[in-house]
């Protein structure tokens, strides 16, 4: 397969076309344009549709009706935008709608600016909006992963009727580097081929497509029947909880690891630079990189926990994914932070110098 | 192996370009490699500059803080990068449009007039691709031909009619390297 030299948010973009995603609509902001520019060109290339919407707001609710009627859908922002979209999120959770979001985070609070970050962590991971949800968040740390990552969201919020977030950032957003476009594998999903699906929507047998011959069909998040919310509420608990399945991380070089890293996305990048510069000291240092930050991989973590020094976790805000990583760990070992918010990015030597502090 | 390098000048002058086609061509070189854009902020007529990494193994972030490598093509860009590299870095300056002595002692300077030479050779655009020969020829990093043989893949077919000059100014720059 040969290589080629693609843009992060590009990359995104053909994750999700192959995936058979034909509806996108999705509102400018910066660092994440490439992605809305990519799909108003590639969508009429392949019959689908390309909203430029009035507002995040819209976007969100554009992917609301069309996913109700069966097609793959995708917006695409960054951090403010993707506050905005809240609301349309929280709706769609509520009414188990399939959607993929990608966030190409920058720095915030507020505007922030247009540098990469990880500050919507949180945001991401706890749902985000209103309500007692979750939405599956992948997070990939390479354009490769990019592509990949996109394509099995498709598959992903298909298999749960949940909207899955690609948490990326400015920096893979915006970098180039090669990466191959691989033929579509088996889908990830039980229930078929999502080649299948493409061609044939009507295959959802949940959607509104018409209810000539069968029964109707309802698509709503107002729940007001006596009970029926805390049964509907407790039932998406279960979806959440059987989600667990979908948990996957990168693990390199823990098995003699005195001192583990944990990080994600940009920083991950960071950490296996570190990673590898202390190994060749001869410092006994692994890393564990979570792809899936909602599920969160905290089985790996409490595992190894009990046998090192001490985990350090990197990141670029002020100490988000620390949180599940101590929930995780249960006081079974040290969990150390080191982060730069809203811009900066954490630096190889001081991760190396954390690592000789957790070694002693 | 490992370099890092800034590629600066103004909006317009093929920073992103010249940045690119280097890419793509450690990329025909088996090499890892990652290039970084300033976006956003940026306007026409102001500065623009990309970071590349290129490496024998994994690269971390892409974003370069101290570059081994510099391809300054205005003053500003000058001014704003000097101080950044490393020492002992290779610092290759378009002297036709930089007026003033590099400052620092620890590196090691190219000037080359590649704006006056691209007006030679009838296009004041391909000054990038001469700073970007000169480069390669000094920094051996990856060959000349390897970045030549990515031109067409990079200019695409619609400008297809530039592929000449820009091969001619990738190997004018390389000339000027003994």
């Amino acid at each position: 397969m040969a290589k080629r030299l693609m843009m992060g948010n590009e990359a995104i973009g053909e994750g999700a076309i192959q995936a058979g995603c034909r509806f996108y609509a999705g509102y400018p902001i910066t660092p994440q344009n490439e992605l809305t520019a990519y799909m108003a060109k590639r969508m009429p290339e392949v019959n689908g549709v390309f909203i430029q919407s009035e507002s995040e707001l819209a976007a969100i609710s554009m992917l609301y009706g069309a996913s109700l009627v069966g097609a793959r859908t995708m917006t695409s922002s960054s951090s403010p935008g993707i506050s905005l979209m809240q609301e349309g999120i929280s709706y769609m959770a509520g009414a188990e709608l399939p959607c993929v979001i990608a966030n190409i985070q920058r720095g915030g609070p507020g505007l922030g600016n247009i540098s990469g970050a990880q500050g919507d962590y949180f945001q991401a991971t706890r749902g985000g909006g209103h309500g007692d949800y979750r939405t599956l968040v992948l997070a990939p740390h390479s354009v490769q992963e990019m592509f990949h990552l996109t394509r099995e969201a498709f598959d992903l919020a298909d298999r749960y009727r949940s909207p899955v977030i690609i948490l990326g950032d400015g920096v893979l957003g915006q970098m180039m580097e090669p990466m191959e476009i691989q033929p579509p594998k088996a889908s990830l999903a039980k229930g078929g081929d999502p080649e299948s699906r493409i061609q044939d929507p009507a295959k959802k047998d949940w959607i509104l497509d018409g209810c000539q011959g069968r029964e109707p069909r309802s698509i709503k998040s107002l729940i007001l029947g006596e009970n029926s919310l805390e049964k509907h509420n407790e039932r998406l608990a279960e979806k959440y909880k059987e989600m667990e399945k979908e948990i996957r991380y990168e693990a390199v070089e823990i098995e003699d690891a005195q001192a583990i890293l944990v990080a994600f996305g940009t920083s991950a990048r960071i950490c296996k630079e570190a990673m590898h510069r202390a190994r060749k000291e001869g410092l006994k240092v692994g890393l564990i990189r979570p792809i899936t930050l909602f599920p969160f991989p905290k089985e790996i973590i409490l595992e190894n926990a009990p046998r090192i020094k001490g985990y350090l976790t990197v990141e670029m805000n002020l100490g988000q994914m620390v949180e599940d990583v101590r929930l995780a760990v249960s006081g079974r070992c040290p969990v150390h932070f080191y982060g730069r918010p809203a811009g900066g990015f954490p630096e190889v030597e001081i991760i190396i110098e954390k690592i000789k502090e957790i070694l002693g | 192996m490992r370099e890092e390098i800034v590629i600066a000048g103004f909006g317009g002058q093929g920073i992103m370009f010249a940045g690119t086609l280097l890419a793509q061509g450690a990329m025909e070189e088996d090499l890892q490699v990652t290039f970084f854009p300033s976006y956003g902020a940026e306007m026409r007529g102001g500065t623009a500059n990309c970071n590349l990494i290129i490496s024998d193994e994994e690269i971390g972030s892409p974003v370069v803080i101290n570059s081994s490598a510099a391809l300054m093509l205005n003053q500003p860009s000058l001014d704003k990068f000097e101080k950044r590299m490393k020492g002992k870095g290779l610092l290759i300056i378009n002297s036709s449009l930089v007026d003033r002595e590099v400052e620092r002692k620890d590196l090691e300077i190219i000037k080359i007039p590649a704006t006056e030479m691209a007006e030679r050779l009838g296009n004041v655009k391909v000054a990038n691709m001469i700073a970007l020969g000169a480069y390669l020829k000094k920094s051996r990093i990856i060959s000349l031909e390897s970045v030549i043989k990515s031109l067409p893949k990079v200019l695409g077919e619609r400008k297809r009619d530039l592929l000449e000059v820009n091969q001619k100014a990738l190997r004018e720059g390389g000339g000027l390297i003994k």
